[in-house]
């Protein structure tokens, strides 16, 4: 176990090392720093001094290391477009991303895993073949699509929701949330949906797949000898031995829920970071991008890492070797 | 001649024809998938509209609804764009574009893939191991992250004036860069597989160089999985260069693929003109569901261990 942890850490600062030299060459060789502070009328003496004042005349790896300690608390420079610290536009629009990113994995577990058990339980019922061919649209539809046709039908015919936006928000200290408000909840779901729809089918037909593979075991057959009840079964010992690989899974989709929020924060014009990295694209706005890029490597390594901690807990197997 | 009759009736004698003929589901994926194809292909002889030819166009049709809904006429069967061209003919010329991106982008990851792979399995050790560490670290994102980023990063970084023209080979490059580790891991494997047989120590002995064993000796053993790999990666080509266009980072109006015309219907969707981007939506979702369903069943007809 421990060398396992070992090998895992290593991964972590290798991933992160590779993530936070590509951040680093963004923020520095494609932006300019002199130019962006003093403005493209300077004088050569001036933007000598500042070079030499912001460490530009130093190798590149002191600069490499520089640039790490100061990301390490978070300071990545100024926004080119607005002149705001990189940090500070990143704080306002994190909370929108959490929520969104929550939501839709808490709406794939809570709706696909009973999808799931209910499909591999009665296979060749009627609802378990719509279910499973809703399933596999879910996989194939893009998710701008799956919004689109969501906004045509509640905002445009029904009128019922609202297309764009987080709706009214509460700030609680530096986070602001659209959790506590009416109009703020009935922004959330349309966008949810959209992101987990994918998530949905995917946990469905993994829980379905490991469980009928459960159902073959022969530990089953023993607890069906012991004379339990269906119930028990089911829930209590198929179902706990085929939520593992549902663990994993549940885990890296976390990361690709946030590689896919920019889709959905697109078409919903949802204030989060995938609008803000969006434009910071489209303004060649290189600190946010550093910035953005340092995030996204630190959270899917951190993702990771819990995913694999998680295993350790729940498979005692894993602690054997 | 008779050596191809012979060769066809070969073919419809064998198990994978059997298996495709008993398979319906597959048979209507394949028709609709070639269908599609066809109209792709064949898009400037069979579209009703040439969408990029501006004096063709009438502004008065624009924001037509399809045919079977009110103000629709049958000159438009579904419907036209703000600018008033033709819908049906956009699709046809756009899922040229979808597919030529889909289609190139998959070659390309294949061809990194393949290439890395074979190194790293035929010479191991540090080639090895940086190549596989790369695509440890590569690995741990999602494809449309890193699609998404290197895109973004070279719309940025390219001359103003070059941009619009090199969208198509910054897309591709993009996608295929992403996509490369699934075909290395793969390749990696057979290929250490079959450096330990007699037939590459034979090639040794009689003195063929590294490269040519590699290349023309173990590359066509270890191909045949690569292909079923290559077949599913299509669909998701087509599908991150959708999300790219969608999001204004893929092909650009000018060019305009699948996800390009979504993208510019999007913005009329809220005053109801729901065709304009959902019909080239539908044939996209149709593409992506086509190629899946061979893909899928490729796999698991190719797959010996799930027979």
């Amino acid at each position: 176990m421990i060398s396992l942890l070992a090998t895992r850490l290593t991964s972590v600062v290798l991933v992160m090392l590779v993530v936070s030299g590509l951040s680093f060459c963004v923020f520095n060789f494609l932006g300019d720093p002199v130019n962006n502070i003093l403005g493209v009328n300077a004088t050569l003496e001036q933007r000598e001094e500042l070079r030499v004042a912001l460490g530009l005349d130093q190798p590149t790896i002191v600069q490499f290391w520089r640039f790490v300690e100061r990301a390490a608390v978070g300071d990545f420079g100024v926004s080119y477009r607005n002149r705001q610290p990189v940090i500070d536009l990143m704080l306002v629009r994190l909370p929108a991303t959490l929520e969104l990113v929550l939501a839709a994995t808490l709406t794939a577990l809570l709706v696909g895993i009973p999808m799931g058990i209910y499909t591999a339980l009665r296979p060749r019922g009627l609802l378990s073949r719509v279910v499973q061919l809703v399933s596999l649209l879910g996989i194939s539809m893009p998710q701008f699509l799956i919004g689109m046709l969501l906004i045509l039908v509640f905002s445009v015919e029904l009128r019922w929701l609202s297309a764009f936006g987080r709706g009214e928000t509460v700030q609680i200290g530096w986070w602001t949330t659209g959790l506590l408000t009416t109009s703020g909840l009935k922004a959330l779901i349309m966008p949810t949906i959209t992101l987990a729809v994918f998530q949905i089918s995917m946990i469905m037909r993994l829980v379905r797949g490991e469980m009928l593979e459960v159902f073959r075991a022969d530990f089953i057959k023993f607890t069906r000898a012991r004379g339990l009840s269906d119930r028990a079964v089911y829930l209590t010992h198929a179902l706990r031995n085929s939520l593992l690989p549902v663990i994993t899974v549940v885990g890296l989709q976390v990361g690709s829920l946030i590689a896919f929020a920019i889709v959905v924060e697109a078409v919903f014009q949802w204030p989060g970071m995938g609008l803000l990295i969006l434009q910071a694209i489209e303004f060649a706005d290189f600190p946010v991008m550093a910035a953005y890029l340092a995030f996204v490597g630190f959270s899917f390594v951190t993702i990771n890492l819990i995913v694999d901690m998680t295993y350790l807990l729940v498979d005692p197997r894993m602690r054997v070797k | 001649m008779t050596r191809l009759t012979g060769l066809l009736k070969d073919w419809a004698a064998s198990d994978f024809a059997w298996r495709f003929r008993t398979s319906p589901p597959v048979i209507f994926a394949t028709v609709v998938f070639l269908a599609l194809v066809f109209c792709a292909a064949a898009a400037n002889w069979i579209a009703p509209h040439n969408p990029f030819d501006p004096a063709t166009l009438d502004i008065m049709d624009s924001r037509l609804p399809p045919v079977w809904s009110d103000g629709g006429t049958a000159k438009y069967l579904l419907g036209t764009d703000e600018q008033g061209r033709d819908i049906l003919s956009s699709i046809f010329y756009g899922m040229r574009i979808s597919l030529l991106v889909g289609l190139a982008a998959v070659l390309f990851s294949v061809t990194i893939g393949v290439l890395l792979g074979l190194a790293a399995g035929y010479f191991g050790g540090w080639v090895d191991a940086v190549i596989m560490r790369l695509g440890d670290i590569q690995l741990s994102f999602p494809t449309i992250m890193i699609a998404f980023f290197i895109d973004g990063v070279a719309k940025i970084v390219m001359p103003v004036a070059m941009r619009e023209e090199m969208r198509f080979y910054v897309v591709i490059l993009a996608i295929g860069v992403a996509d490369w580790v699934q075909f290395a891991r793969t390749v990696r494997a057979s290929t250490m597989v079959e450096r330990r047989k007699d037939y590459v120590a034979a090639a040794r002995i009689s003195k063929v160089g590294g490269a040519r064993i590699v290349l023309t000796h173990i590359l066509p053993n270890t191909i045949g999985p690569v292909l079923v790999l290559a077949t599913l990666g299509l669909g998701v080509a087509i599908l991150t260069e959708a999300i790219l266009s969608f999001l204004g980072l893929g092909m650009p109006p000018a060019q305009p693929s699948l996800g390009t015309l979504i993208r510019a219907g999007n913005d009329l969707l809220l005053s109801g003109e729901w065709w304009i981007s959902l019909f080239p939506g539908a044939a996209l979702v149709l593409l992506v569901l086509s190629v899946n369903m061979v893909g899928d069943w490729l796999r698991d007809v190719l797959n010996p261990r799930l027979r």
